[in-house]
């Protein structure tokens, strides 16, 4: 470690033999003619690192599976057995299609490593508990088939997987996508999203709706609202991201820049002229919170360095604002998304990290 | 102070052989001694097999400028001149000797010499004549590295030894901090620099303890870091304590520093004021299958399963023999290889730890990026080198750059070799770049 340049020539000699497809765990056997008799009969030889840290791709999905848990539950306990019938049908349907695709493609099951399941579990949490469960297998397919696997696999696809499907089934079935339950014991909120009706009916109506204003950022927070299945507590949402922040899984930029960004326009461009919006509503509406924490921060679909993601939630944050105040749809959240998604590559290439030695000031 | 980029915190190992007191080895029953021990031509052989040696002579020279000298260990027979197992590459020249268990120097070995009477050439001559090489691993020949031809003004001895497992150093500074000290102080003389600076890691206490107190009263600055791997790599250390950045390319001279082990200030003190070449170091052999870790000062040449066996030999299978830490070490197939000037430790760990799980694409998930200290992009280094993209490698993220301190490998959830990948597009870029420069010289000869 003493001479960084010195140790790169002195590893060459270790590496031509050290082709990166064979090398990476191949054994080979001591050679025995060498009064070798006591010696270990077998070590394994690869170029170095010979340690790796106990996080694998299994870990990190099944640590956002637990993070979305309190989320779903919240969900099922809200909307009854549809949810639980939408989520099953989700999570399973995406396991599947991914199973027979790579079967059918002759290529290695893959399904254990828990990224299917997520992303089927994340589609059924931002639609609807009453869309019909057939429409959800089918937007699971499109996800896994048509934005993952289509493009290689788990790592390779540009756009977000849950995203997709939910922006297909959007296209293919909007009525029955924006077709809300009743929610038991509110009574005002019936079929209709805070944000729908603040779409059709103005801001007014929907504190009316809630019974003041107080009441509505409560019932937002503790997901008394009407709402998609994993949508509706932004209190649960928020719990289920720290732990992903405290786990290291991914970092605060994208949630707390994209949120931001939202509440910052949203505030700004209020209904009644500059700074009279609420911020604090929009920020609590909608997919915002589960998109910011859970969809935004996927990390094949999001950029990889810290400056990349601030640009990234910073756009999503944006483009959700402009749709919810002066689009067609009352919710943006999906849309921005897959928006960013198409630019990350782009990002990712102007915000690559200053190379150590290269135009850096000495001190 | 200043901090590096990036850097990870990998499970250190150090607890297995940290307590256990530098022990000597006896003389092994033979002694392979590689007449290749430093980055540089091979030495050639000045003594022939049947020759008596003594401790300490001169027994393979070089007149190539990249050079260092190598002295017989101890005193005894030349059985055998031949190709021998080597750690750093499959086989090298290697004189072997039969100890006669006298042990008898040289003549005039050891000679006491003042330092202070010394001048600058006699001082370097005295290292170059000891054979003295970096010895945290690198071996670069360490009267070369200390004769720059530009101005020096900060000296640092690195005691970070950042590599898990790797204790040799550490106990090199709690037990003999007095040769450290005084081979810095020969160091800062010859250097003329500014500040003088012994560095380690903040979880190395005792051994701040120990040089900070056979420190007092000069001129030289111990400084405690915090604990990061790769704190030890010459750039990071030299960044963290002067916020000089090595430029891309270029080499620590650049920036005024100069930075040598531990243990190479502790060779110098031998070398410059008793005379005593570099015939042995302290290394550890280590690892959760070896049966008594231990710190054992052992003479150049003494066999890996030597060593090993005078710990207790292995308690259970290893699957991995490591010359060197776990995260830069050669692994090796062959345990008759000896140990050398370079040699900082012996790892012998298990399938556990080893056993790695298949390589997945990348989830471009960005740990790597996060953990590079030089603020590359390593995954997108692999996912070039994987597809052979080796020029769109060196031209958009800069893979020469790559440290190959192997933090992006570690971190990685995927399991992608990301050194691997990085060390073939390397070793291909030169292949290429050579190929290139030939048939431009070829075209131009035609003309």
């Amino acid at each position: 470690m003493e001479n960084n340049e010195n140790t790169t020539l002195k590893s060459n000699d270790a590496d031509t033999s050290a082709k990166p497809t064979d090398a990476a765990n191949a054994a080979k056997t001591v050679d025995k003619s060498k009064s070798q008799s006591d010696a270990p009969p077998l070590l394994t030889i690869s170029t170095s690192p010979h340690i790796r840290d106990n996080i694998n791709i299994q870990g990190i999905m099944l640590t956002v599976i637990v993070a979305i848990t309190p989320a779903i539950v919240h969900g099922i306990i809200n909307f009854g057995m549809n949810a639980f019938i939408n989520l099953a049908v989700g999570a399973i349907s995406a396991v599947l299609a991914e199973y027979i695709w790579q079967k059918a493609m002759g290529q290695k099951v893959t399904i254990s490593d828990g990224s299917a399941c997520l992303t089927g579990l994340l589609l059924a949490m931002s639609i609807s508990p009453l869309l019909p469960a057939y429409m959800v297998a089918i937007g699971s397919a499109i996800a896994i088939i048509v934005a993952k696997q289509s493009m290689g696999g788990l790592g390779f696809n540009i756009f977000n997987p849950a995203h997709i499907g939910r922006a297909a089934l959007m296209v293919s079935w909007p009525v029955a996508m924006t077709t809300w339950t009743a929610m038991p014991g509110v009574d005002a909120v019936t079929g209709a999203t805070p944000l729908n009706v603040l779409k059709m009916e103005g801001y007014e109506k929907v504190v009316e709706m809630f019974g003041g204003q107080e009441m509505m950022y409560l019932k937002m927070l503790f997901g008394q609202q009407n709402g998609c299945i994993g949508e509706t507590s932004s209190l649960l949402i928020l719990l289920g991201g720290l732990y992903l922040i405290w786990k290291k899984i991914i970092k605060w930029h994208i949630p707390a820049v994209m949120i931001a960004t939202v509440a910052l326009i949203t505030w700004v461009f209020g209904p009644d002229g500059l700074f009279t919006g609420d911020p604090l509503f929009h920020t609590l509406a909608g997919g915002l919170m589960l998109g910011a924490f859970f969809m935004a921060t996927d990390m094949v679909t999001a950029p990889m360095t810290v400056k990349g993601q601030v640009i990234f939630a910073a756009g999503a944050g944006a483009i959700t604002a402009l749709i919810r105040l002066v689009g067609g749809y009352p919710e943006g959240v999906c849309y921005s998304i897959l928006l960013m998604n198409s630019l990350t590559p782009l990002i990712d290439r102007v915000t690559k990290p200053r190379i150590f030695g290269i135009g850096g000031k000495n001190k | 102070m200043f901090q590096f980029l990036g850097g990870i915190h990998p499970n250190d190992g150090k607890s297995l052989s940290g307590d256990a007191a530098i022990e000597t080895m006896p003389l092994a029953k033979e002694l392979v001694v590689p007449l290749s021990q430093h980055i540089g031509a091979p030495c050639k052989a000045l003594v022939k097999a049947g020759d008596t040696v003594k401790k300490g002579q001169l027994i393979g020279d070089h007149e190539a400028f990249m050079n260092a000298k190598v002295h017989s260990p101890t005193s005894g027979k030349v059985t055998k001149i031949e190709m021998r197992p080597h750690s750093g590459q499959n086989e090298a020249m290697a004189i072997v000797i039969e100890p006669d268990g006298l042990d008898e120097w040289a003549d005039g070995l050891p000679t006491e010499r003042d330092f202070n009477a010394m001048t600058k050439d006699e001082i370097v001559a005295a290292i170059g004549n000891a054979g003295i090489v970096g010895m945290g691993g690198a071996t670069f020949p360490a009267h070369i590295k200390l004769t720059p031809k530009k101005n020096i003004d900060t000296l640092i001895i690195n005691g970070a030894e950042c590599e898990p497992y790797l204790t040799a150093d550490d106990r090199l500074m709690r037990e003999e901090s007095a040769r450290i000290v005084e081979g810095t102080k020969i160091l800062a003389k010859m250097l003329e620099t500014e500040k003088t600076v012994i560095a380690m890691e903040d979880n190395k206490q005792e051994a701040f303890d120990a040089i900070k107190k056979a420190a007092t009263g000069t001129d030289i600055e111990v400084v405690k870091l915090p604990t990061r791997y790769p704190q030890g790599a010459e750039k990071m250390l030299i960044y963290v304590i002067t916020g000089r950045e090595v430029p891309a390319g270029g080499l620590p001279m650049d920036v005024a520093c100069v930075v040598q082990n531990v243990g190479t200030a502790a060779a110098v003190a031998d070398a410059v004021t008793r005379g005593i070449p570099l015939i042995e170091r302290v290394t550890t052999v280590t690892g959760e299958a070896i049966a008594n870790p231990k710190n054992l000062r052992v003479r150049i040449g003494t066999t890996y399963k030597d060593a090993i066996d005078f710990c207790g030999g292995f308690k259970e299978q290893p699957s991995k023999v490591i010359a060197g830490g776990p995260m830069m070490g050669f692994a090796q197939h062959n345990l008759n290889v000896p140990i050398m000037k370079g040699s900082s430790g012996i790892l012998a760990l298990t399938k556990e730890l080893t056993a790695h799980e298949k390589e997945r694409p990348c989830i471009r998930c960005g740990r790597c990026v996060d953990a590079c200290p030089m603020g590359l992009v390593p995954s997108m280094l692999s996912i070039y080198g994987e597809r052979g993209n080796f020029k769109g490698a060196r031209d958009e993220y800069g893979v020469m750059n790559c440290i190959e301190c192997g933090s992006c490998t570690y971190v990685c959830p995927a399991k992608r070799n990301i050194v691997q990948y990085i060390r073939h597009t390397k070793s291909e870029l030169r292949r290429i770049m050579a190929e290139e420069k030939a048939k431009a010289e070829a075209k131009g000869g035609d003309k």
